[in-house]
């Protein structure tokens, strides 16, 4: 119990004491072709980025996606926008990523995170969970849930980013 | 102890990050603080009716917090769990307070290192995968040490050390057994500067976990058998792209692991998994196949189900998430042995073309089988000692299951978009015993249309309308969802699982069940009220039974 506080007390002083907007960890994962990408240098030239958790069997989360793939082209000419979608399907799933991602004709960069690395890492328990990133890499916004019209909120805070 | 090693680092490291914040001239390393909680509280009421269990304490709360700290190339980080009592459907021992996970972990860009709990996959996961699934209860945590360590690009080398989690009684109880691997994977475009800018991608890797425990002699009969105390598996696995297509494999290969699973038999344990898949804008296809044979692996020979597996196997057939197709017959890897195989397609209709109407339509079809393996049993002192022996990789005589799904997706308007989905399932509840009423295969039709409809700019009502039609085991059934959202804040949803086929007309209920739901940013409450039928509850193709219940459901999770 003694033990407990202590760590509790040590976490709660290095909060108070240097708590800052979270950045986007560092975690190796592979795109859809194998490359390795190390999630902590994702940048995208100081413009926002969108991480968006997802996977094929999560309706909600494709509903969300395929929503933002209506406005993306209309977002990235406004913002510069770029959006990250991370797949947490595991073996069962992996393999149909690729093919229904092209089925849809997304343009996203998408990643695979079959073990929830980075999931875990920024504290993805349940999909969709979304995140916006500013242009210094902080992660300013996020959104566990999707209805129809959540897009808007996004779109909002997009603009709020870029100072329109 | 471990604590109190864990606030010593951490200490040391506030005080340190908080020294360079001080100084004036380079930017100061700024740490940070993040986490997440989730709570889930159930209150049970008697429904003898429904058979629905009640605890004794009459209410249930499972909770977590996961705290992490990181600072430069440095992180650390804990988690709080709470069962008191464990709800229903989750292992029951689990109980008490205290600390799940903790780890401090250090990296830069040749070496990573993490002392404590850590979670790890190689490859597909056949030879070792270690993750956390808390809606299922499911953590297998490893408990020791763990370096990955990168040369150069395109070369990554893993080396593992632990024990695994067990068991949670106000703190977590690891097993005796100790887990051990060494995993390496090349991804060649990177480390042959010829094939750098080929179109042609190439990844191959090979992994071997070794589990160790103390083991002294089993009888069978006459025979007194030494357990080996040390077990190997290993893997070696290839992916290659090229363009839209994607070919990978896995092949998998376990020396003697007499077990609980298996029944104390010698033999060998083998897998092989292998997919390939063509995709282009608007379609995509994927075939796969699946040979497993005697592949229960776990830090403690003589435990079964969730309990400490060191490996993972996937589950051939497709995820279903409507509540008719993924409760009642859903198919879980059988671990001693099956073969299987899958084909899916997914074409988007253009739109303006005739089919796809003004916005495109969506179709998607998959179909996955798996059957027994194709063996032979011994007798006498060789049954007893290697039990059988498989007679190559096709197909056995016994059928385990078909699943058939289709699914068209149409958006009508921009406000209406309709769905209609079918399922044919053919189960044999005798492999995966999900039902106590029916032992043999039984064969579903399930019909599912979904309309999706807005009404106003923020407002949107969501309606699924469920069939299945089954002359076997509880026969008849439908299900109704009605969900009406208000973005970004609101849900509103009712469900009614109706067993209106049922033989007998006692089991003919409505199980009728509401949810309010607030959402706002990354915080979720929600609360539920009525009747749950007992089902399976599946992620990833690990299936979990929930029991039946009739009561208060509520849900908080925050992330920060």
């Amino acid at each position: 119990m003694k033990q407990t506080i202590f760590v509790l007390a040590s976490l709660l002083f290095a909060g108070i004491a240097v708590a800052q907007d979270a950045k986007v960890p560092s975690v190796q994962l592979k795109d859809l072709e194998g490359n390795s990408v190390d999630t902590g240098t994702i940048s995208n030239d100081g413009k926002p980025i969108i991480i968006s958790f997802w996977a094929t069997w999560c309706s909600p989360c494709k509903k969300e996606l395929n929503a933002y793939a209506e406005h993306y082209a209309d977002w990235t000419e406004e913002t510069g926008v770029k959006i990250i979608a991370v797949s947490i399907d595991d073996q069962r799933s992996l393999t149909r990523v690729a093919p229904y991602v092209n089925s849809v004709s997304w343009d996203y960069v998408v990643l695979l995170d079959a073990n929830k690395a980075l999931a875990n890492a920024m504290g993805v328990v349940n999909v969709p969970h979304t995140f916006l990133i500013d242009g210094s890499g902080n992660i300013v916004w996020q959104h566990n849930n999707y209805s129809d019209g959540d897009e808007d909120e996004l779109y909002e805070q997009l603009l709020k980013l870029t100072g329109k | 102890m471990y604590a109190k090693i864990m606030g010593l680092i951490l200490a040391s490291f506030v005080t340190y990050s908080c020294a360079i914040g001080q100084e004036g001239n380079k930017p100061p390393l700024q740490g940070q603080l993040h986490g997440n909680f989730q709570m889930l509280f159930q209150q049970y009421n008697e429904d003898s009716l429904i058979g629905a269990q009640v605890p004794e304490q009459k209410t249930a709360m499972n909770a977590f917090g996961n705290f992490t700290y990181t600072l430069g190339g440095f992180s650390a980080g804990v988690r709080f769990e709470s069962y008191l009592n464990s709800i229903l459907g989750y292992p029951g021992r689990f109980t008490g307070s205290g600390i799940g996970y903790r780890y401090a972990q250090y990296k830069n860009d040749l070496f990573d290192i993490t002392v404590g709990n850590f979670y790890e996959q190689f490859g597909s996961g056949m030879t070792l995968r270690a993750y956390w699934e808390p809606n299922l209860g499911i953590d297998n945590s490893l408990d020791g040490m763990r370096i990955i360590f990168t040369p150069f690009k395109g070369i990554s080398l893993k080396g593992i050390y632990g024990h695994q989690r067990l068991d949670f009684i106000n703190k977590v109880e690891l097993t005796e057994g100790i887990v051990r691997g060494v995993d390496g994977e090349l991804f060649l475009n990177d480390l042959i500067p010829s094939l750098a800018e080929s179109k042609t991608k190439v990844t191959v890797g090979a992994s071997f976990v070794s589990k160790y425990q103390s083991g002294e002699t089993i009888q069978k009969d006459t025979l007194v058998l030494m357990l080996p105390n040390n077990v190997g598996n290993s893997g070696a696995r290839f992916q290659i792209n090229h363009g839209g297509w994607m070919v990978t494999g896995e092949y998998v290969k376990k020396i003697n692991d007499p077990n609980a699973d298996n029944g104390f038999i010698y033999k060998d344990g083998e897998a092989i998994l292998f997919n390939a898949g063509y995709s282009q804008k608007g379609f995509g296809l994927n075939v796969g196949y699946k040979f497993l044979d005697n592949m229960a692996y776990r830090s403690d020979r003589d435990l079964l189900l969730f309990d400490v597996p060191i490996n993972f196997m996937p589950a051939i057939t497709k995820q279903h998430t409507y509540n008719l197709a993924a409760t009642l017959y859903p198919y879980a890897t059988v671990l001693n042995g099956e073969v299987g195989a899958m084909a899916e397609v997914f074409y988007t209709f253009k739109k303006e073309s005739a089919l796809g109407g003004k916005y495109g339509t969506n179709l998607s079809v998959n179909f996955a089988a798996a059957n027994s393996l194709d063996s032979t049993n011994f007798q006498g002192r060789e049954g007893l000692i290697e039990g059988y022996q498989t007679n190559g990789y096709g197909f056995g005589d016994k059928k385990f299951v078909r699943d058939l799904n289709i699914e068209i997706k149409k958006k009508v308007n921009k406000d209406l978009t309709l769905l209609y989905s079918y399922f044919y399932f053919e189960f044999n509840t005798e492999v995966t015993p999900v039902t106590q009423d029916f032992k043999g295969i039984v064969y579903a039709d399930i019909h599912v249309a979904e309309v999706q409809y807005k009404i106003a700019p923020k407002h949107s009502i969501r309606g699924e309308f469920q069939a299945l039609f089954s002359e076997q085991d509880k026969k008849d059934w439908a299900t109704v969802l009605v969900e009406y959202t208000f973005s970004p804040h609101w849900t509103v949803g009712v469900l009614d699982q109706y067993n209106y086929g049922n033989d007998n007309p006692d089991n003919r209920v409505h199980y009728l069940y509401g949810t309010v739901g607030y959402i706002n940013g990354s915080n979720r409450i929600s609360v539920g009220y009525g009747k749950r039928r007992e089902g399976i509850f599946c992620i990833g193709g690990i299936c979990r039974a929930v029991p039946a219940s009739n009561g208060l459901e509520l849900t908080v999770s925050s992330s920060f």
